[in-house]
């Protein structure tokens, strides 16, 4: 199977006036193209940093990650951007949809940025998939928590990512505003062919996924993977 | 194998979409952020159209202005040679005398000390003199009239064909004057004046030695060609007898030049309240990127390159600011229309107001850079936002930090301020003094906010209330406004506070000049004849006689053996008349700093003359130099024997020469004599007999001084107030956009406290708290700030005590902090009035 993502020795440290705090320390992972695989632990273990590692936000204190073959750690924020653009596709526990643009504007906005003609076009299309195509001209305050989640599905998956990460996507929904993007999330990504990376506390999430990462401390305490039936 | 990074660089067209798109619900408070420009655009659009317009109507009227093409002065009688000279040039001529002088209102036995103009034929040339009836103006040299000022007629309740006395003389009063060309109402008002007809002058028995009479001679050419040949042919002559020339041309340089130091002023007036806005605009927009932080960062998860969500920013504030500068423009361009009644009474010629293009091109040109330069420090943060920040929000920037960009916008905004600066003073040293002061201030007052959000987070007692300490909480809160507010209220309140106080230390000045036992009338061109008879008619009145000096008219001739046009550093010295005196003791006005004081000569010895320090000074003479004075056409070598620190301020003569006694006793001299009225009443009585008994005999008294100081403050005054108004208003915007900045997380902080079970009052007291203390402390910075300049001012400057108009002062306290408490709680308004959900929901 082809990696898609390939991290290797990587640490993070953040630096004050007297201390040095290590999030990460000397983590190896390596992902496949077409794995879904969550990433869980408690609060402060590190999961987040290291979505944002894995994602091109951020880089690493040391050891590299490549995405798509691409070392991330040798390009400058704008090539990571570009990177991002054209492999990465992004769900975040806050939604964090533009306010002052519309739902249909949201999802449109990837597509904008990697210069597509008919990007009013394909964010239609994704807006009627996550059931929203009758929304699409409401702005975010205008949408309910758990439809603001689905634009912002339909905004994810609007540049076909070759990776799709998701930080805690149910963190701020209901039960069953949850299991009803969690449904809605594999079966975009099922359909897309997407790799998806959950960071999530939720097990029942984690549970879905074919693989799970379980960090605490900065390092990796387990890797299991999981068969569906 | 590694894939490939494709570069789609995005459109200039989408970064103007993003722009539209992400400012679509904040465009009404970016206007609002913008506003602040406004005024300052408008204040100096208007300057600079005025000055446009003004420039033109010199140019066009610039004849009316002399009223001839060549006027020809001297301040002394021209020689005989001279004269005959004069009489044969130009195709049509005019004559003019003009100098100080009494008139008295014989029916209401009033007199006051007037410009008396003695006029023969029938100037002016160009334009009209008007009066009022019309054809007064033409008529009144017929007879024995008189053309008399329109304040003076009003001041005195005259009409025409009431009669005055000049001198020895009755007049007529032919009409009242309106207009006389070259004149101003300011100049109306310090020296109101009466036309006569030439001829009856020597009757009037004031042509004596001693009276200072200008000598004017008026010519056309109908050929300028011939004019600039006599002009070429008679320019040594007339330089040589001390005459001086002015022509249209050069009368136009002038009345540019004067009005070119008036838009200066007014100019840089504006640019301070431009200057203010710009602080507002860029602490709006510092917060305004802020607040966008969340969507900038998922901008960049999107892959958004960090240049180009900078120039999304960019565009909105170019954008923005332009409409602003429009704004500032056409609302400058409806200004302007006011600008010449606000001037009417500096202004010498009608002045018709168009659109000046070029100025609205300058002003909008103006608007967007400012906006642009002052925003730019917090959008170049923009480039710095993390994508990071969209997966946690507490993530921080330390790299904007660092930014060295950032310290080439502040440099940026250091020459933009000193070019702009210099652009309108064209001086450095007066460049670097305003740059400083307004940087002094603005330091000041940073530091002030600064101590302020430290005093009340060490020292806040926790014994205080919930509300008392949550609104003196808000003051140091994170985003707060106290540092801007502070700067914004500060500045406004200490540029109106110090042109009040100035305006107050000018006047005190005069007045303390006046006080304990200062004499405040002066008698003066008393001849040596009447000298005895005036001081009997003063006593007869019970006034004392304080100081009676001897003045004789007197030129340099000669600094040591060198003449005029031989030494370019003392050019200044040989240029007019000096008036000096002789004494045998120092006055106690006079103190000797250099040299040594000789009060009496000695036959045989050099003749010792003392000099005003300053004055030795400014004509580059030193101790023991010799200098020829030409009395009357005596020739007199003395010696620079001491020089004199002379205290001008006191109400009394002073003299920049001295001359000891034994050399001036037998020349031609007139004399002055000082005494104390105690009342207006005993004035009037005085100054009427004296006019009846010594026509000749000029009297100022310290009330007509400080009514012409107070008339002419309160015209300058006017200007003032109208210039700093554009500040004031400034200054409430940026306070409306600070607390419009701050309104979103003042909203959820009460929300929350309602929903916590605040009551209105309570949230209303909150806020309430906050504003009375953020007003009061930064009116009072303001307020201190104004003082200190205003002591230093009158310290080193004025040289007088400065004693602060405690009411003006106290009145100004409450309206600022009324109108920031009002401000301040109308933000929350909207919380009170709807339920918490509502509002949580409509913010988002």
């Amino acid at each position: 199977m082809e990696t898609i993502l390939e991290i290797k020795q990587v640490s993070k440290t953040y630096h004050n006036a007297n201390n040095t705090l290590t999030v990460l320390d000397q983590i190896d992972l390596s992902i496949t193209k077409g794995e879904t695989l969550a990433i869980t632990g408690p609060s402060g273990s590190g999961k987040t940093t290291l979505l944002g590692l894995c994602a091109g936000l951020d880089s690493a204190s040391s050891g590299t990650v490549a995405l798509s073959g691409i070392t991330l750690n040798e390009l400058n924020e704008d090539e990571r951007a570009a990177v991002r653009n054209q492999y990465v596709g992004f769900i975040f526990q806050n939604f964090q949809l533009l306010p002052t643009l519309t739902a249909l504007e949201n999802v449109m906005v990837p597509l904008e940025l990697r210069g597509a003609k008919n990007s009013k076009t394909i964010a239609l299309g994704l807006l009627e998939k996550v059931g929203l195509g009758s929304r699409s001209h409401h702005y975010p305050i205008q949408l309910s928590g758990g439809e603001q989640q689905r634009v912002s599905l339909a905004r994810a998956f609007s540049n076909q990512p070759a990776i799709l990460f998701a930080d805690e996507p149910t963190g701020n929904l209901d039960a069953e505003t949850s299991e009803r993007i969690i449904k809605l999330l594999f079966d975009l990504n099922k359909d897309a062919g997407t790799t998806l990376v959950i960071v999530t506390h939720d097990n029942e999430l984690a549970a879905r996924t074919n693989r799970i990462v379980k960090i605490k401390g900065g390092s990796i305490i387990a890797d299991e993977r999981l068969i569906h039936a | 194998m590694p894939e490939k990074i494709t570069y789609q660089p995005v459109s200039t067209a989408w970064l103007f979409k993003m722009a539209w798109r992400d400012s679509r619900k904040n465009q009404s408070r970016l206007l609002l952020f913008i506003s602040s420009i406004v005024l300052g655009i408008a204040a100096l659009v208007a300057v600079y159209s005025f000055k446009d317009n003004l420039q033109r109507d010199i140019d066009q009227q610039a004849k009316e202005l002399t009223g001839a093409d060549l006027v020809i002065q001297s301040r002394r009688p021209v020689s005989a040679n001279m004269e005959s000279k004069l009489a044969t040039m130009g195709d049509e001529r005019a004559q003019e005398r003009s100098f100080a002088s009494m008139i008295y209102f014989i029916d209401n036995e009033g007199s006051r000390l007037v410009q008396i103009k003695a006029l023969n034929g029938a100037y002016p040339f160009y334009g009209t003199m008007e009066s009022s009836p019309t054809t007064a103006a033409k008529t009144f040299q017929n007879g024995r009239n008189a053309l008399v000022d329109k304040t003076l007629m009003l001041q005195f309740n005259a009409k025409p064909g009431d009669s005055i006395k000049i001198g020895d003389l009755t007049f007529a009063i032919a009409g009242i004057l309106i207009k006389a060309p070259g004149q101003t109402g300011i100049s109306a008002t310090i020296a109101p004046t009466v036309y006569i007809p030439l001829k009856y002058l020597e009757e009037t028995g004031l042509t004596k030695i001693g009276s200072r009479i200008t000598y004017s001679f008026y010519y056309r050419y109908k050929n300028a060609d011939s004019l600039n040949a006599v002009i070429k042919k008679l320019e040594p002559q007339l330089e040589k007898e001390g005459l001086d020339i002015d022509t249209v041309e050069s009368k136009k340089a002038e009345t540019g030049r004067s009005f070119r130091d008036m838009s200066r002023f007014m100019a840089l007036s504006g640019f301070i309240a431009l200057l203010l806005g710009c602080i507002g605009v860029g602490s709006a927009i510092h917060v305004y990127i802020q607040e966008k932080l969340a969507a900038i960062a998922t901008l960049r998860c999107l892959g958004l390159k960090a240049k180009d969500a900078f120039l999304i920013y960019l565009i909105q504030i170019m954008v923005i600011g332009s409409i602003g500068a429009l704004l500032g423009a056409i609302l400058g361009t409806l200004v302007q229309f006011l600008l010449p009644i606000v001037l009417k009474d500096f202004l010498p010629i009608t002045v018709t107001m168009q659109i000046s293009w070029i100025a609205i091109l300058q002003g909008i040109a103006l608007g967007l850079v400012i906006s642009v330069l002052f925003a730019l420090p917090s959008l170049l943060g923009v480039r710095k936002i993390s994508p990071l920040n969209a997966i946690r929000a507490s993530f921080e920037n330390v790299a904007a930090k660092r930014d060295p960009l950032k310290w080439l916008v502040y440099a940026l905004m250091v020459i933009f301020v000193l070019g702009f600066t210099y652009l309108q003073m064209k001086s450095l040293v007066q460049t670097i003094a305003f740059t400083s002061g307004i940087f002094i201030a603005f330091l000041l007052l940073v530091a002030f906010s600064k101590l302020l959000m430290f005093v009340v987070r060490k020292l806040m007692p926790a014994s205080l209330s919930y509300l008392w300490r949550q609104g003196f909480a808000n003051l140091y809160r994170p985003n707060n406004q106290t540092l801007m507010l502070t700067v914004a209220i500060g500045l406004s309140t200490t540029f109106i506070c110090t042109l009040f106080f100035v305006q107050g230390i000018l006047m005190n000045r005069v007045t303390l000049s006046a006080s304990e036992n200062q004499p405040n009338m002066l008698l003066f061109d008393i001849q040596t004849t009447q000298k005895e008879d005036l001081a009997n008619l003063t006593t007869s009145y019970k006034l004392p006689l304080m100081n009676q000096v001897p003045i004789i008219t007197m030129r340099i001739e000669e600094i040591n053996g060198k003449k005029i046009g031989k030494d370019s550093t003392q050019t200044r010295a040989f240029r007019g008349e000096l008036r000096a005196t002789y004494q045998d003791t120092l006055t106690v006005a006079e103190k000797v700093v250099a040299g040594v004081w000789t009060g009496k000569a000695s036959a045989n010895a050099p003749i010792y003359v003392s000099l005003d320090e300053r004055y030795a000074k400014s004509i580059n003479v030193k101790l023991k130099d010799k200098i020829v004075f030409n009395v009357q056409g005596m020739l007199i070598p003395t010696v620079v024997g001491s020089l004199r620190e002379v205290n001008w301020s006191r109400m009394q003569t002073n003299f920049r020469v001295v001359f000891p006694t034994g050399v001036l006793e037998t020349a031609p001299q007139f004399h002055v004599l000082m005494t104390k009225v105690p009342s207006n009443e005993i004035s009037a009585k005085f100054q009427g007999a004296v006019v009846r008994a010594f026509p000749n005999v000029s009297v100022i008294d310290l009330a007509l001084i400080l009514q012409l100081l107070d008339e002419i403050l309160h015209k300058i005054g006017f200007v003032i107030r109208f210039m700093a108004g554009f500040s004031m208003v400034t200054g409430w915007i940026v306070l409306l956009s600070a607390v419009w900045t701050s309104k979103n997380q003042r909203i959820r902080e009460s929300i929350l406290l309602r929903t916590l079970g605040a009551s209105r009052k309570q949230i209303l007291a909150i806020n309430a708290i906050e504003h009375f203390f953020l007003g009061a402390l930064a009116t009072a910075a303001g307020l201190m700030l104004a003082l200190a300049g205003s002591w230093l001012l009158a310290r080193f400057s004025f040289e007088s005590n400065f004693s602060p108009p405690l009411v003006p002062i106290l009145l100004l306290f409450v309206g600022v902090v009324v109108l920031v408490v009002i401000t301040g709680l109308w933000s929350t308004r909207k919380i009170l009035n709807h339920p918490p959900l509502k509002i949580l929901r409509t913010e988002g």
